[in-house]
């Protein structure tokens, strides 16, 4: 996987087939070895050689950019749960046949993994004896000069006198070396090499990836993200208990959970509502937090903001959603009270129109469910429908549609607290019953219909969504990621090039030439035969390099 | 932390520089074509024309980037930040930086001044879309966006963008240099006016050596960038998203492109796969570049929505 290096150069080891293969190899499929002479070993190293092939890197490589694509297309249970249950939805009959394919588990597939461990072999084949040729280079002295300079991509040839003839090899040394050459003098003739660089960072490039590879797979195993929504004033205890939602890794324990205790003391957000053009946008959110750990009774404060995680030991809390949190009070026809509490409303738009739910299931005589929206700043649409117009609470209002009947609680199978299935109950107010939804102000107080009693709104509270992540591979991860930054600047901007002055009968000859792209090559030699050789017209540039000489 | 004075009127007056711009731009690109055209005629009286209408090109689409940086800072004191937060924004920014690259490559190697046809056509399509489809009120950032990474992150992708641009020009240049039909052209072909008048042309450009070079040169650097944009981004969504990578949309794209290039790395030092091949991949990684901006930013559900579009 020599990213820098270039065929076209037509250097003596353009690229990793030449170092592999005999010199006189022809790309192709006509030139697989026929295989009767072959014996298992001889086909594994076939195989081998196959896999670990530049081609096969690239193939793999493209293979790899197009097998991502459908995870853009469509949802993945990773990054959009949700999605991947409204498809199914969508789309009963296709969604279990894709789901077949693993296409809603694109980045974990079997197919996709395939692709991209197939390419680590293939880099780790490859990369792993080129390490061996570098070292060796490393140690060897540049390649000696060959016989016939002129055919090396860059060349020129100079006439000189006697004199300067004597002088070149040991003027040629000293600007080689001083240039960063590694030299090495023979009788008449001197051989240099530099950018040593080029193919130390690709090697880093390489390898590095492979330790991203590494880091992003133990990290992940051990890392956790948890979900907890919080209304003001109430405390989450950092347990599995505490979380509506955990995304454990698979070596994930719970005593990895570090012990604390969060209270949310206020949500603070801010909307613009000075600019025309940027009413309602929200300028910034805050989540006021207390943090107690065992033995700390007067706790932490911290103000979490999006891009500003708490930083707690062994667990990070990020602010990732909020909304309002409605209290609201439920008694049946007998008054007593069925249910008391905030209530957890999802926004649905940028005005926070909030959909909720409320379930009573201890009301008597009979179980209702509600659905609710709620409108911090309600405004009347043209139809007469509400809806919100302004994001703050600033004209709060709450509608509700009562519906009787099993709530399906008592069944013992988990069902969604943000969600209420209404079929099969029997709608008492709103749509098409006639009977008019329930609407409170907030302090107001309705009765329910059907005589099932009375519902309040008390008072208007905030809550945040809060995301509590531990990835111990994450520093790894920048680590590998930066390294492997530097690797690739280094092989792709380095300049490796082997350069060779030789002393003839008529004069001086210089040519170079490069490993990969080399935009110098011909300034180079050009400057060297000049400095060598210089024009009468700098007549000091003779005693310059014989001045360096004796440095 | 006081909420900005907007200033809409500022942003759509600057807006107007944009316009004049884009005029220029695309009488530099009609100069361009036919300065061309002219210096691949065989009249010599027609020849002598050539230097003046190529340095009037030039020094017209340096006029288009002066109203052009005009529209840009002007759109960023409107908006109190960098003007970058959405894809009217992005695409003008985006298409200035390829511009004064332009500018600057082509002082530099003035082999690379006939990019400017490509890069004034584009920029012309692209301003006209952005001005026209893209154009939003001036907002506030949305608080995941307030973050010094906003800078980083997204300079630096625009700038990867720019030499990719570019490095594209040059590979699109390649592809009509030495396609079958452009290098043995049928009898009809041959004799059809519009074919001469393009032959003439790609004569003039860089032989395809040089061009494939160029290419690379610039895709390098390129390549470089957009690593570290992909780098940054994944620091910024660790702290705004609460994990490095997660395979959101955009980041899926953003892998797609990285990988392309590398494929293209390997291409150009792989048998059979430099020359036509790496180029069509130079075309194919710069095309899914435009698709991340476009039709992902757009139509894909994920994190990255910042067009300000409804």
């Amino acid at each position: 996987m020599a990213t820098s290096q270039r065929s076209k150069s037509a250097s003596p080891k353009p690229d990793r087939e030449s170092v592999l293969r005999p010199a006189d190899h022809v790309s192709g499929s006509g030139d697989a070895p026929v295989g009767p002479k072959l014996g298992i070993f001889g086909w594994l190293r076939w195989i081998w050689r196959q896999l670990t092939s530049m081609r096969t890197a690239l193939i793999l490589l493209l293979m790899l950019a197009a097998a991502a694509i459908p995870g853009s297309i469509y949802p993945q249970r990773s990054a959009d749960p949700n999605g991947v249950t409204t498809y199914f939805q969508q789309n009963p009959t296709s969604a279990p046949i894709m789901d077949r394919f693993q296409l809603f588990d694109v980045y974990s597939s079997s197919w996709f993994s395939a692709i991209y461990i197939l390419l680590f072999i293939s880099l780790i084949g490859c990369v792993i004896p080129r390490i061996g040729v570098h070292a060796k280079a490393l140690m060897a002295p540049p390649a000696a000069t060959p016989t016939n300079l002129s055919r090396m991509p860059a060349f020129k040839a100079v006439k000189a006198g006697p004199k300067k003839r004597a002088a070149a090899v040991p003027s040629a040394e000293v600007l080689l070396k001083k240039k960063g050459y590694r030299v090495s003098v023979g009788e008449n003739s001197v051989a240099a090499e530099r950018g040593y660089w080029r193919e130390t960072g690709n090697l880093i490039f390489h390898v590095a990836l492979v330790g991203l590879l590494i880091a992003v797979g133990v990290g992940g195993a051990y890392s956790y993200s948890g979900q907890r929504i919080l209304v003001e004033g109430d405390t989450f205890v950092n347990n599995l208990a505490g979380y509506d939602s955990i995304n454990p890794g698979i070596a994930f324990n719970e005593s990895q959970l570090p012990p604390f205790a969060m209270t949310l003391n206020q949500f603070d957000v801010a909307y613009d509502h000075t600019n025309k053009t940027n009413v309602g946008t929200p300028l910034w959110f805050k989540a006021h937090v207390t943090v107690r750990t065992p033995g700390q009774t007067a706790g932490t404060k911290y103000d979490i903001q999006v891009n500003k995680p708490a930083e707690l030991p062994g667990a990070k809390v990020f602010l990732s959603g909020n909304g309002y949190a409605p209290v609201i009070t439920i008694r049946d026809s007998k008054g007593d009270v069925a249910y008391s509490g905030p209530v957890v409303y999802l926004p649905q738009d940028a005005n926070m129109t909030s959909l909720g739910v409320i379930k009573v299931p201890d009301a008597k005589p009979e179980q209702f469910g509600i659905l609710s929206f709620f409108y911090p700043t309600a405004g009347k649409l043209s139809t007469g429908a509400y809806t919100s117009i302004y994001p703050a609470n600033a004209n709060p209002l709450i509608t509700m549609n009562v519906y009787k009947g099993n709530l399906g609680l008592d069944s013992g199978i988990p069902s969604n607290v943000f969600s209420l299935q209404v079929h099969g109950l029997k709608q008492l107010t709103g749509g098409k019953t006639g009977v008019k939804s329930i609407q409170l102000a907030l302090g107001q107080t309705s009765t329910l219909p059907n005589g099932l009693g009375t519902v309040s709104f008390d008072s208007l509270r905030r809550y945040a969504s809060l995301d509590v992540d531990y990835n111990p591979g994450q520093l790894w991860v920048l680590a590998f990621a930066l390294l492997a930054l530097g690797g690739l600047i280094m092989s792709l901007l380095i300049p490796r090039r082997r350069v060779w002055v030789k002393v003839t009968e008529e004069g001086i000859e210089v040519a170079a030439l490069a490993r990969g792209d080399d935009p110098l090559l011909d300034r180079v030699v050009g400057d060297l035969s000049a400095q060598l050789k210089p024009k009468k017209t700098k007549a000091s540039g003779d005693d310059l390099a014989s001045n360096e000489k004796g440095e | 932390m006081q909420p900005v004075q907007l200033n809409e009127g500022l942003s759509r007056f600057t807006e107007l520089g944009i316009y004049i711009s884009m005029l220029f731009y695309a009488a530099a690109f009609v100069m361009l074509a036919m300065n061309l055209a002219r210096e691949a005629s065989e009249k010599k009286s027609q020849k002598a024309v050539n230097a003046r209408l190529e340095k009037w090109s030039v020094n017209l689409i340096i006029a288009a980037a002066v109203f052009h940086g005009v529209g840009v800072i002007g759109r960023g004191i409107a908006v109190q930040r960098v003007p970058w937060a959405n894809m009217y924004e992005f695409t003008i920014t985006a298409t200035l930086t390829a511009v004064v690259i332009w500018i600057v490559a082509q002082f530099l190697r003035p082999e690379v001044r006939f990019v400017g046809l490509f890069i004034s056509g584009f920029v012309t399509l692209a301003l006209g879309i952005a001005t026209t489809l893209w154009y939003v009120q001036v907002k506030t950032l949305m608080p995941a966006l307030q973050d010094w990474w906003l800078l980083v992150h997204v300079s630096v992708a625009i700038l990867g963008t720019a030499f990719f641009n570019i490095a594209a020009a040059l590979a699109i240049a390649y592809l009509f240099k030495s396609a079958k039909w452009v290098q043995e052209p049928s009898k009809k072909l041959k004799k059809n006016p519009l074919f001469k008048l393009m032959k003439l042309i790609l004569d003039k450009f860089p032989p395809m050596q040089r061009l494939e070079e160029l290419s690379y040169r610039f895709n390098i650097i390129g390549f470089i960038l957009w690593t570290f944009t992909l780098i940054a981004g994944a620091i910024w969504a660790e702290h705004a998203w609460h994990r490095f990578w997660g395979w959101d949309t955009k980041e899926v794209w953003t892998f797609i492109i990285w990988t392309i290039y590398a494929g293209y790395l390997h291409a150009n030092a792989t048998r059979g796969w430099s020359g036509k091949r790496s180029a069509w991949l130079v075309v194919i990684g710069f095309a899914a570049i435009i698709f991340n901006f476009t039709i992902v930013n757009l139509f894909f559900k994920g994190l990255h929505v910042y067009s300000g579009l409804k």
